[in-house]
């Protein structure tokens, strides 16, 4: 199994679960987040106050999938969150060491493959 | 007494006193999201204490007869303010009209010392203000025997008295206090610039009562302080607008806000002396000082956080020399000023201003010391970076509720989660 970490931004956040969903990934936790990535400040001002924002929103999608559930989820985001300018984010592929599903106590392969689908070898 | 006028005056007073918690919305949103409970609490407590107080004496000190400088204790606790006429209306409603004035007064003072003044000392300092300074000032210029009232100085609404005496007493409080832990190292940000947008906007709605009311009639006075009262914050927010946008390209929000109360200082004193066109000009023209006074405060060691200074104070002077300049006795039937052929007024307003200021000053700083010496005017370091609304108030503005824990009330210490315990226990055997 895999820990698929992407880090987008929070505009192609929809996009990007449609694709998702396209491609059949179905378990998945985001979370809104604040990063920089060497995009280029917004610049605002409060009463004569100007203040760079160095950290700019983004959202993270955490996707627990099976080996060969990787290679299209990863495609589905590079298609999906790619806008072409600086701070579009990044796809981290991690390896995972062990996953449990807590309803049922079920591991690994079977923790991270749908309910209704049988899980590949 | 006839009822128009009874009636006006009741509507007035209303307005006036939603101008204060108006002010807590304009000032909460523009502090960070851990003292938004605090700023906005510094506003509504006035209601309270000042309100009181107002009653028991200060409505005696500023409004019954006394000398040039401040008035008797004939009125004290309300003796002899009954339901007989003062003027047009009731003088015990006239009592509850002007002690909104001292009520509003004493929260914009709040905005200089924000994020960092302890709250009971504040409440110390803003009754003792109340009393020392807004009551014998509004003495001076409304009283039939307060010495500037004599001299024919013209404060509409409370150009010196409310503007003036607040922006100064701001001015002495933030340096008194000293800025803000990691004032000028790091960016602090409105939290909410909706409520700022919000508050603005109820300020604005609260002052047609500030002006219009203070005709103390249904008269044709009011109508043209009413008048004038939606023409020159209009223009100045178009000033700011433009002033904006040539310096940013951008016309922001919280510009917007800062405007329109600009805009309403201003014209606070002029309300029923100049013609709507005057009142165009003169909210324009404020927008300038106020605007610039913004963009350098923010450059120096003066942690005014909120720029009562720049809004109120200067903005209030602007207004106060204005109405010796714009002034019209064809509409106002009392006094012309400079621009129709009576130069003297605008010194007359000057030294008004003058007095004001160094009166404020004065006795604000006095008070502030005193009150210093007898107990912590700053909350602590620690408490200023948790934040004043957990530390003063005990209370979150937006409190999440996870992760918190019943105290019960027969028990004595809070129940520890169970994870918790097991883990203790579990690490000892």
């Amino acid at each position: 199994m895999k820990l698929v970490v992407a880090i987008v931004r929070p505009e192609r956040l929809n996009a990007v679960l449609e694709e998702l969903y396209k491609a059949d990934v179905q378990g998945l936790t985001i979370t809104r987040v604040q990063g920089h990535g060497g995009e280029r400040e917004q610049v605002e001002t409060y009463r004569g106050m100007t203040v760079k924002m160095e950290l700019s929103e983004k959202v993270r999608l955490d996707i627990g999938v099976s080996n060969h559930f990787v290679e299209p989820t990863v495609k589905a985001i590079l298609k999906a969150a790619h806008t072409g300018s600086v701070g579009d984010g990044k796809i981290f592929v991690l390896p995972v060491e062990k996953v449990y599903r807590i309803r049922t106590g079920e591991q690994d392969e079977a923790a991270v493959t749908p309910v209704g689908v049988p899980a590949h070898g | 007494m006839n009822q128009g006028d009874i009636a006006w005056m009741l509507t007035a007073t209303a307005l006036v006193l939603l101008m204060t918690p108006a002010l807590a919305f304009f000032y909460g949103g523009l502090v960070r999201g851990k003292n938004a409970l605090n700023t906005m609490m510094m506003s509504f407590v006035a209601l309270g204490f000042v309100g009181v107080l107002w009653a028991l004496a200060g409505y005696s000190l500023a409004l019954s007869p006394g000398g040039p400088f401040v008035g008797g204790l004939s009125h004290v606790l309300l003796r002899g303010v009954t339901l007989e006429a003062s003027g047009a209306i009731p003088h015990l409603l006239f009592m509850a009209f002007q002690g909104t004035f001292a009520i509003i007064t004493a929260a914009l003072i709040s905005g200089a010392i924000v994020e960092r003044m302890r709250f009971s000392a504040y409440l110390v300092f803003i009754s003792l203000w109340m009393l020392t300074v807004y009551a014998p000032v509004a003495h001076w210029v409304w009283a039939a025997d307060g010495w500037l009232y004599n001299w024919g100085a013209l404060d509409f609404a409370g150009g010196t008295v409310v503007h003036i005496n607040a922006g100064v007493a701001a001015f002495v409080a933030a340096l008194v206090l000293g800025p803000r832990k990691d004032y000028a190292r790091q960016a602090f940000l409105p939290h909410n610039v909706p409520f700022t947008l919000l508050g603005a906007g109820l300020l604005w709605f609260g002052w047609f009562g500030f002006n219009g009311g203070s005709a103390l009639g249904a008269n044709t006075s009011a109508a043209l302080a009413f008048v004038t009262t939606m023409l020159a914050p209009a223009a100045t927010l178009v000033v700011w607008t433009l002033l904006d946008l040539v310096r940013n390209r951008k016309a922001t929000a919280v510009g917007a806000a800062t405007a329109i109360v600009v805009g309403l200082v201003a014209i606070t004193p002029a309300a029923g002396h100049v013609s709507p066109i005057s009142a165009i000009l003169l909210g324009g023209i404020a927008a300038v000082p106020s605007y610039y006074a913004l963009l350098f405060r923010v450059r120096t060691r003066l942690d005014d956080s909120l720029d009562v200074v720049a809004a109120h104070g200067l903005g209030g002077m602007v207004g106060a020399l204005l109405t010796g300049v714009f002034s019209e006795k064809a509409w106002s039937g009392v006094a012309d000023g400079l621009l129709f052929g009576n130069p003297g007024q605008l010194w007359i307003q000057t030294a008004a201003v003058l007095a004001t200021i160094v009166y404020s000053a004065a006795v604000s700083f006095t008070l502030l010391k005193v009150i210093g010496a007898v107990m912590p005017l700053r909350a602590l370091a620690s408490e200023e970076a948790l934040g004043l609304d957990v530390s003063q108030h005990g209370e979150e503005a937006y409190a999440e509720g996870d992760g918190a824990i019943l105290v019960l009330p027969d028990r004595e210490t809070p129940t520890a989660p169970a994870f918790a315990s097991a883990t203790a226990q579990g690490g000892r055997s």
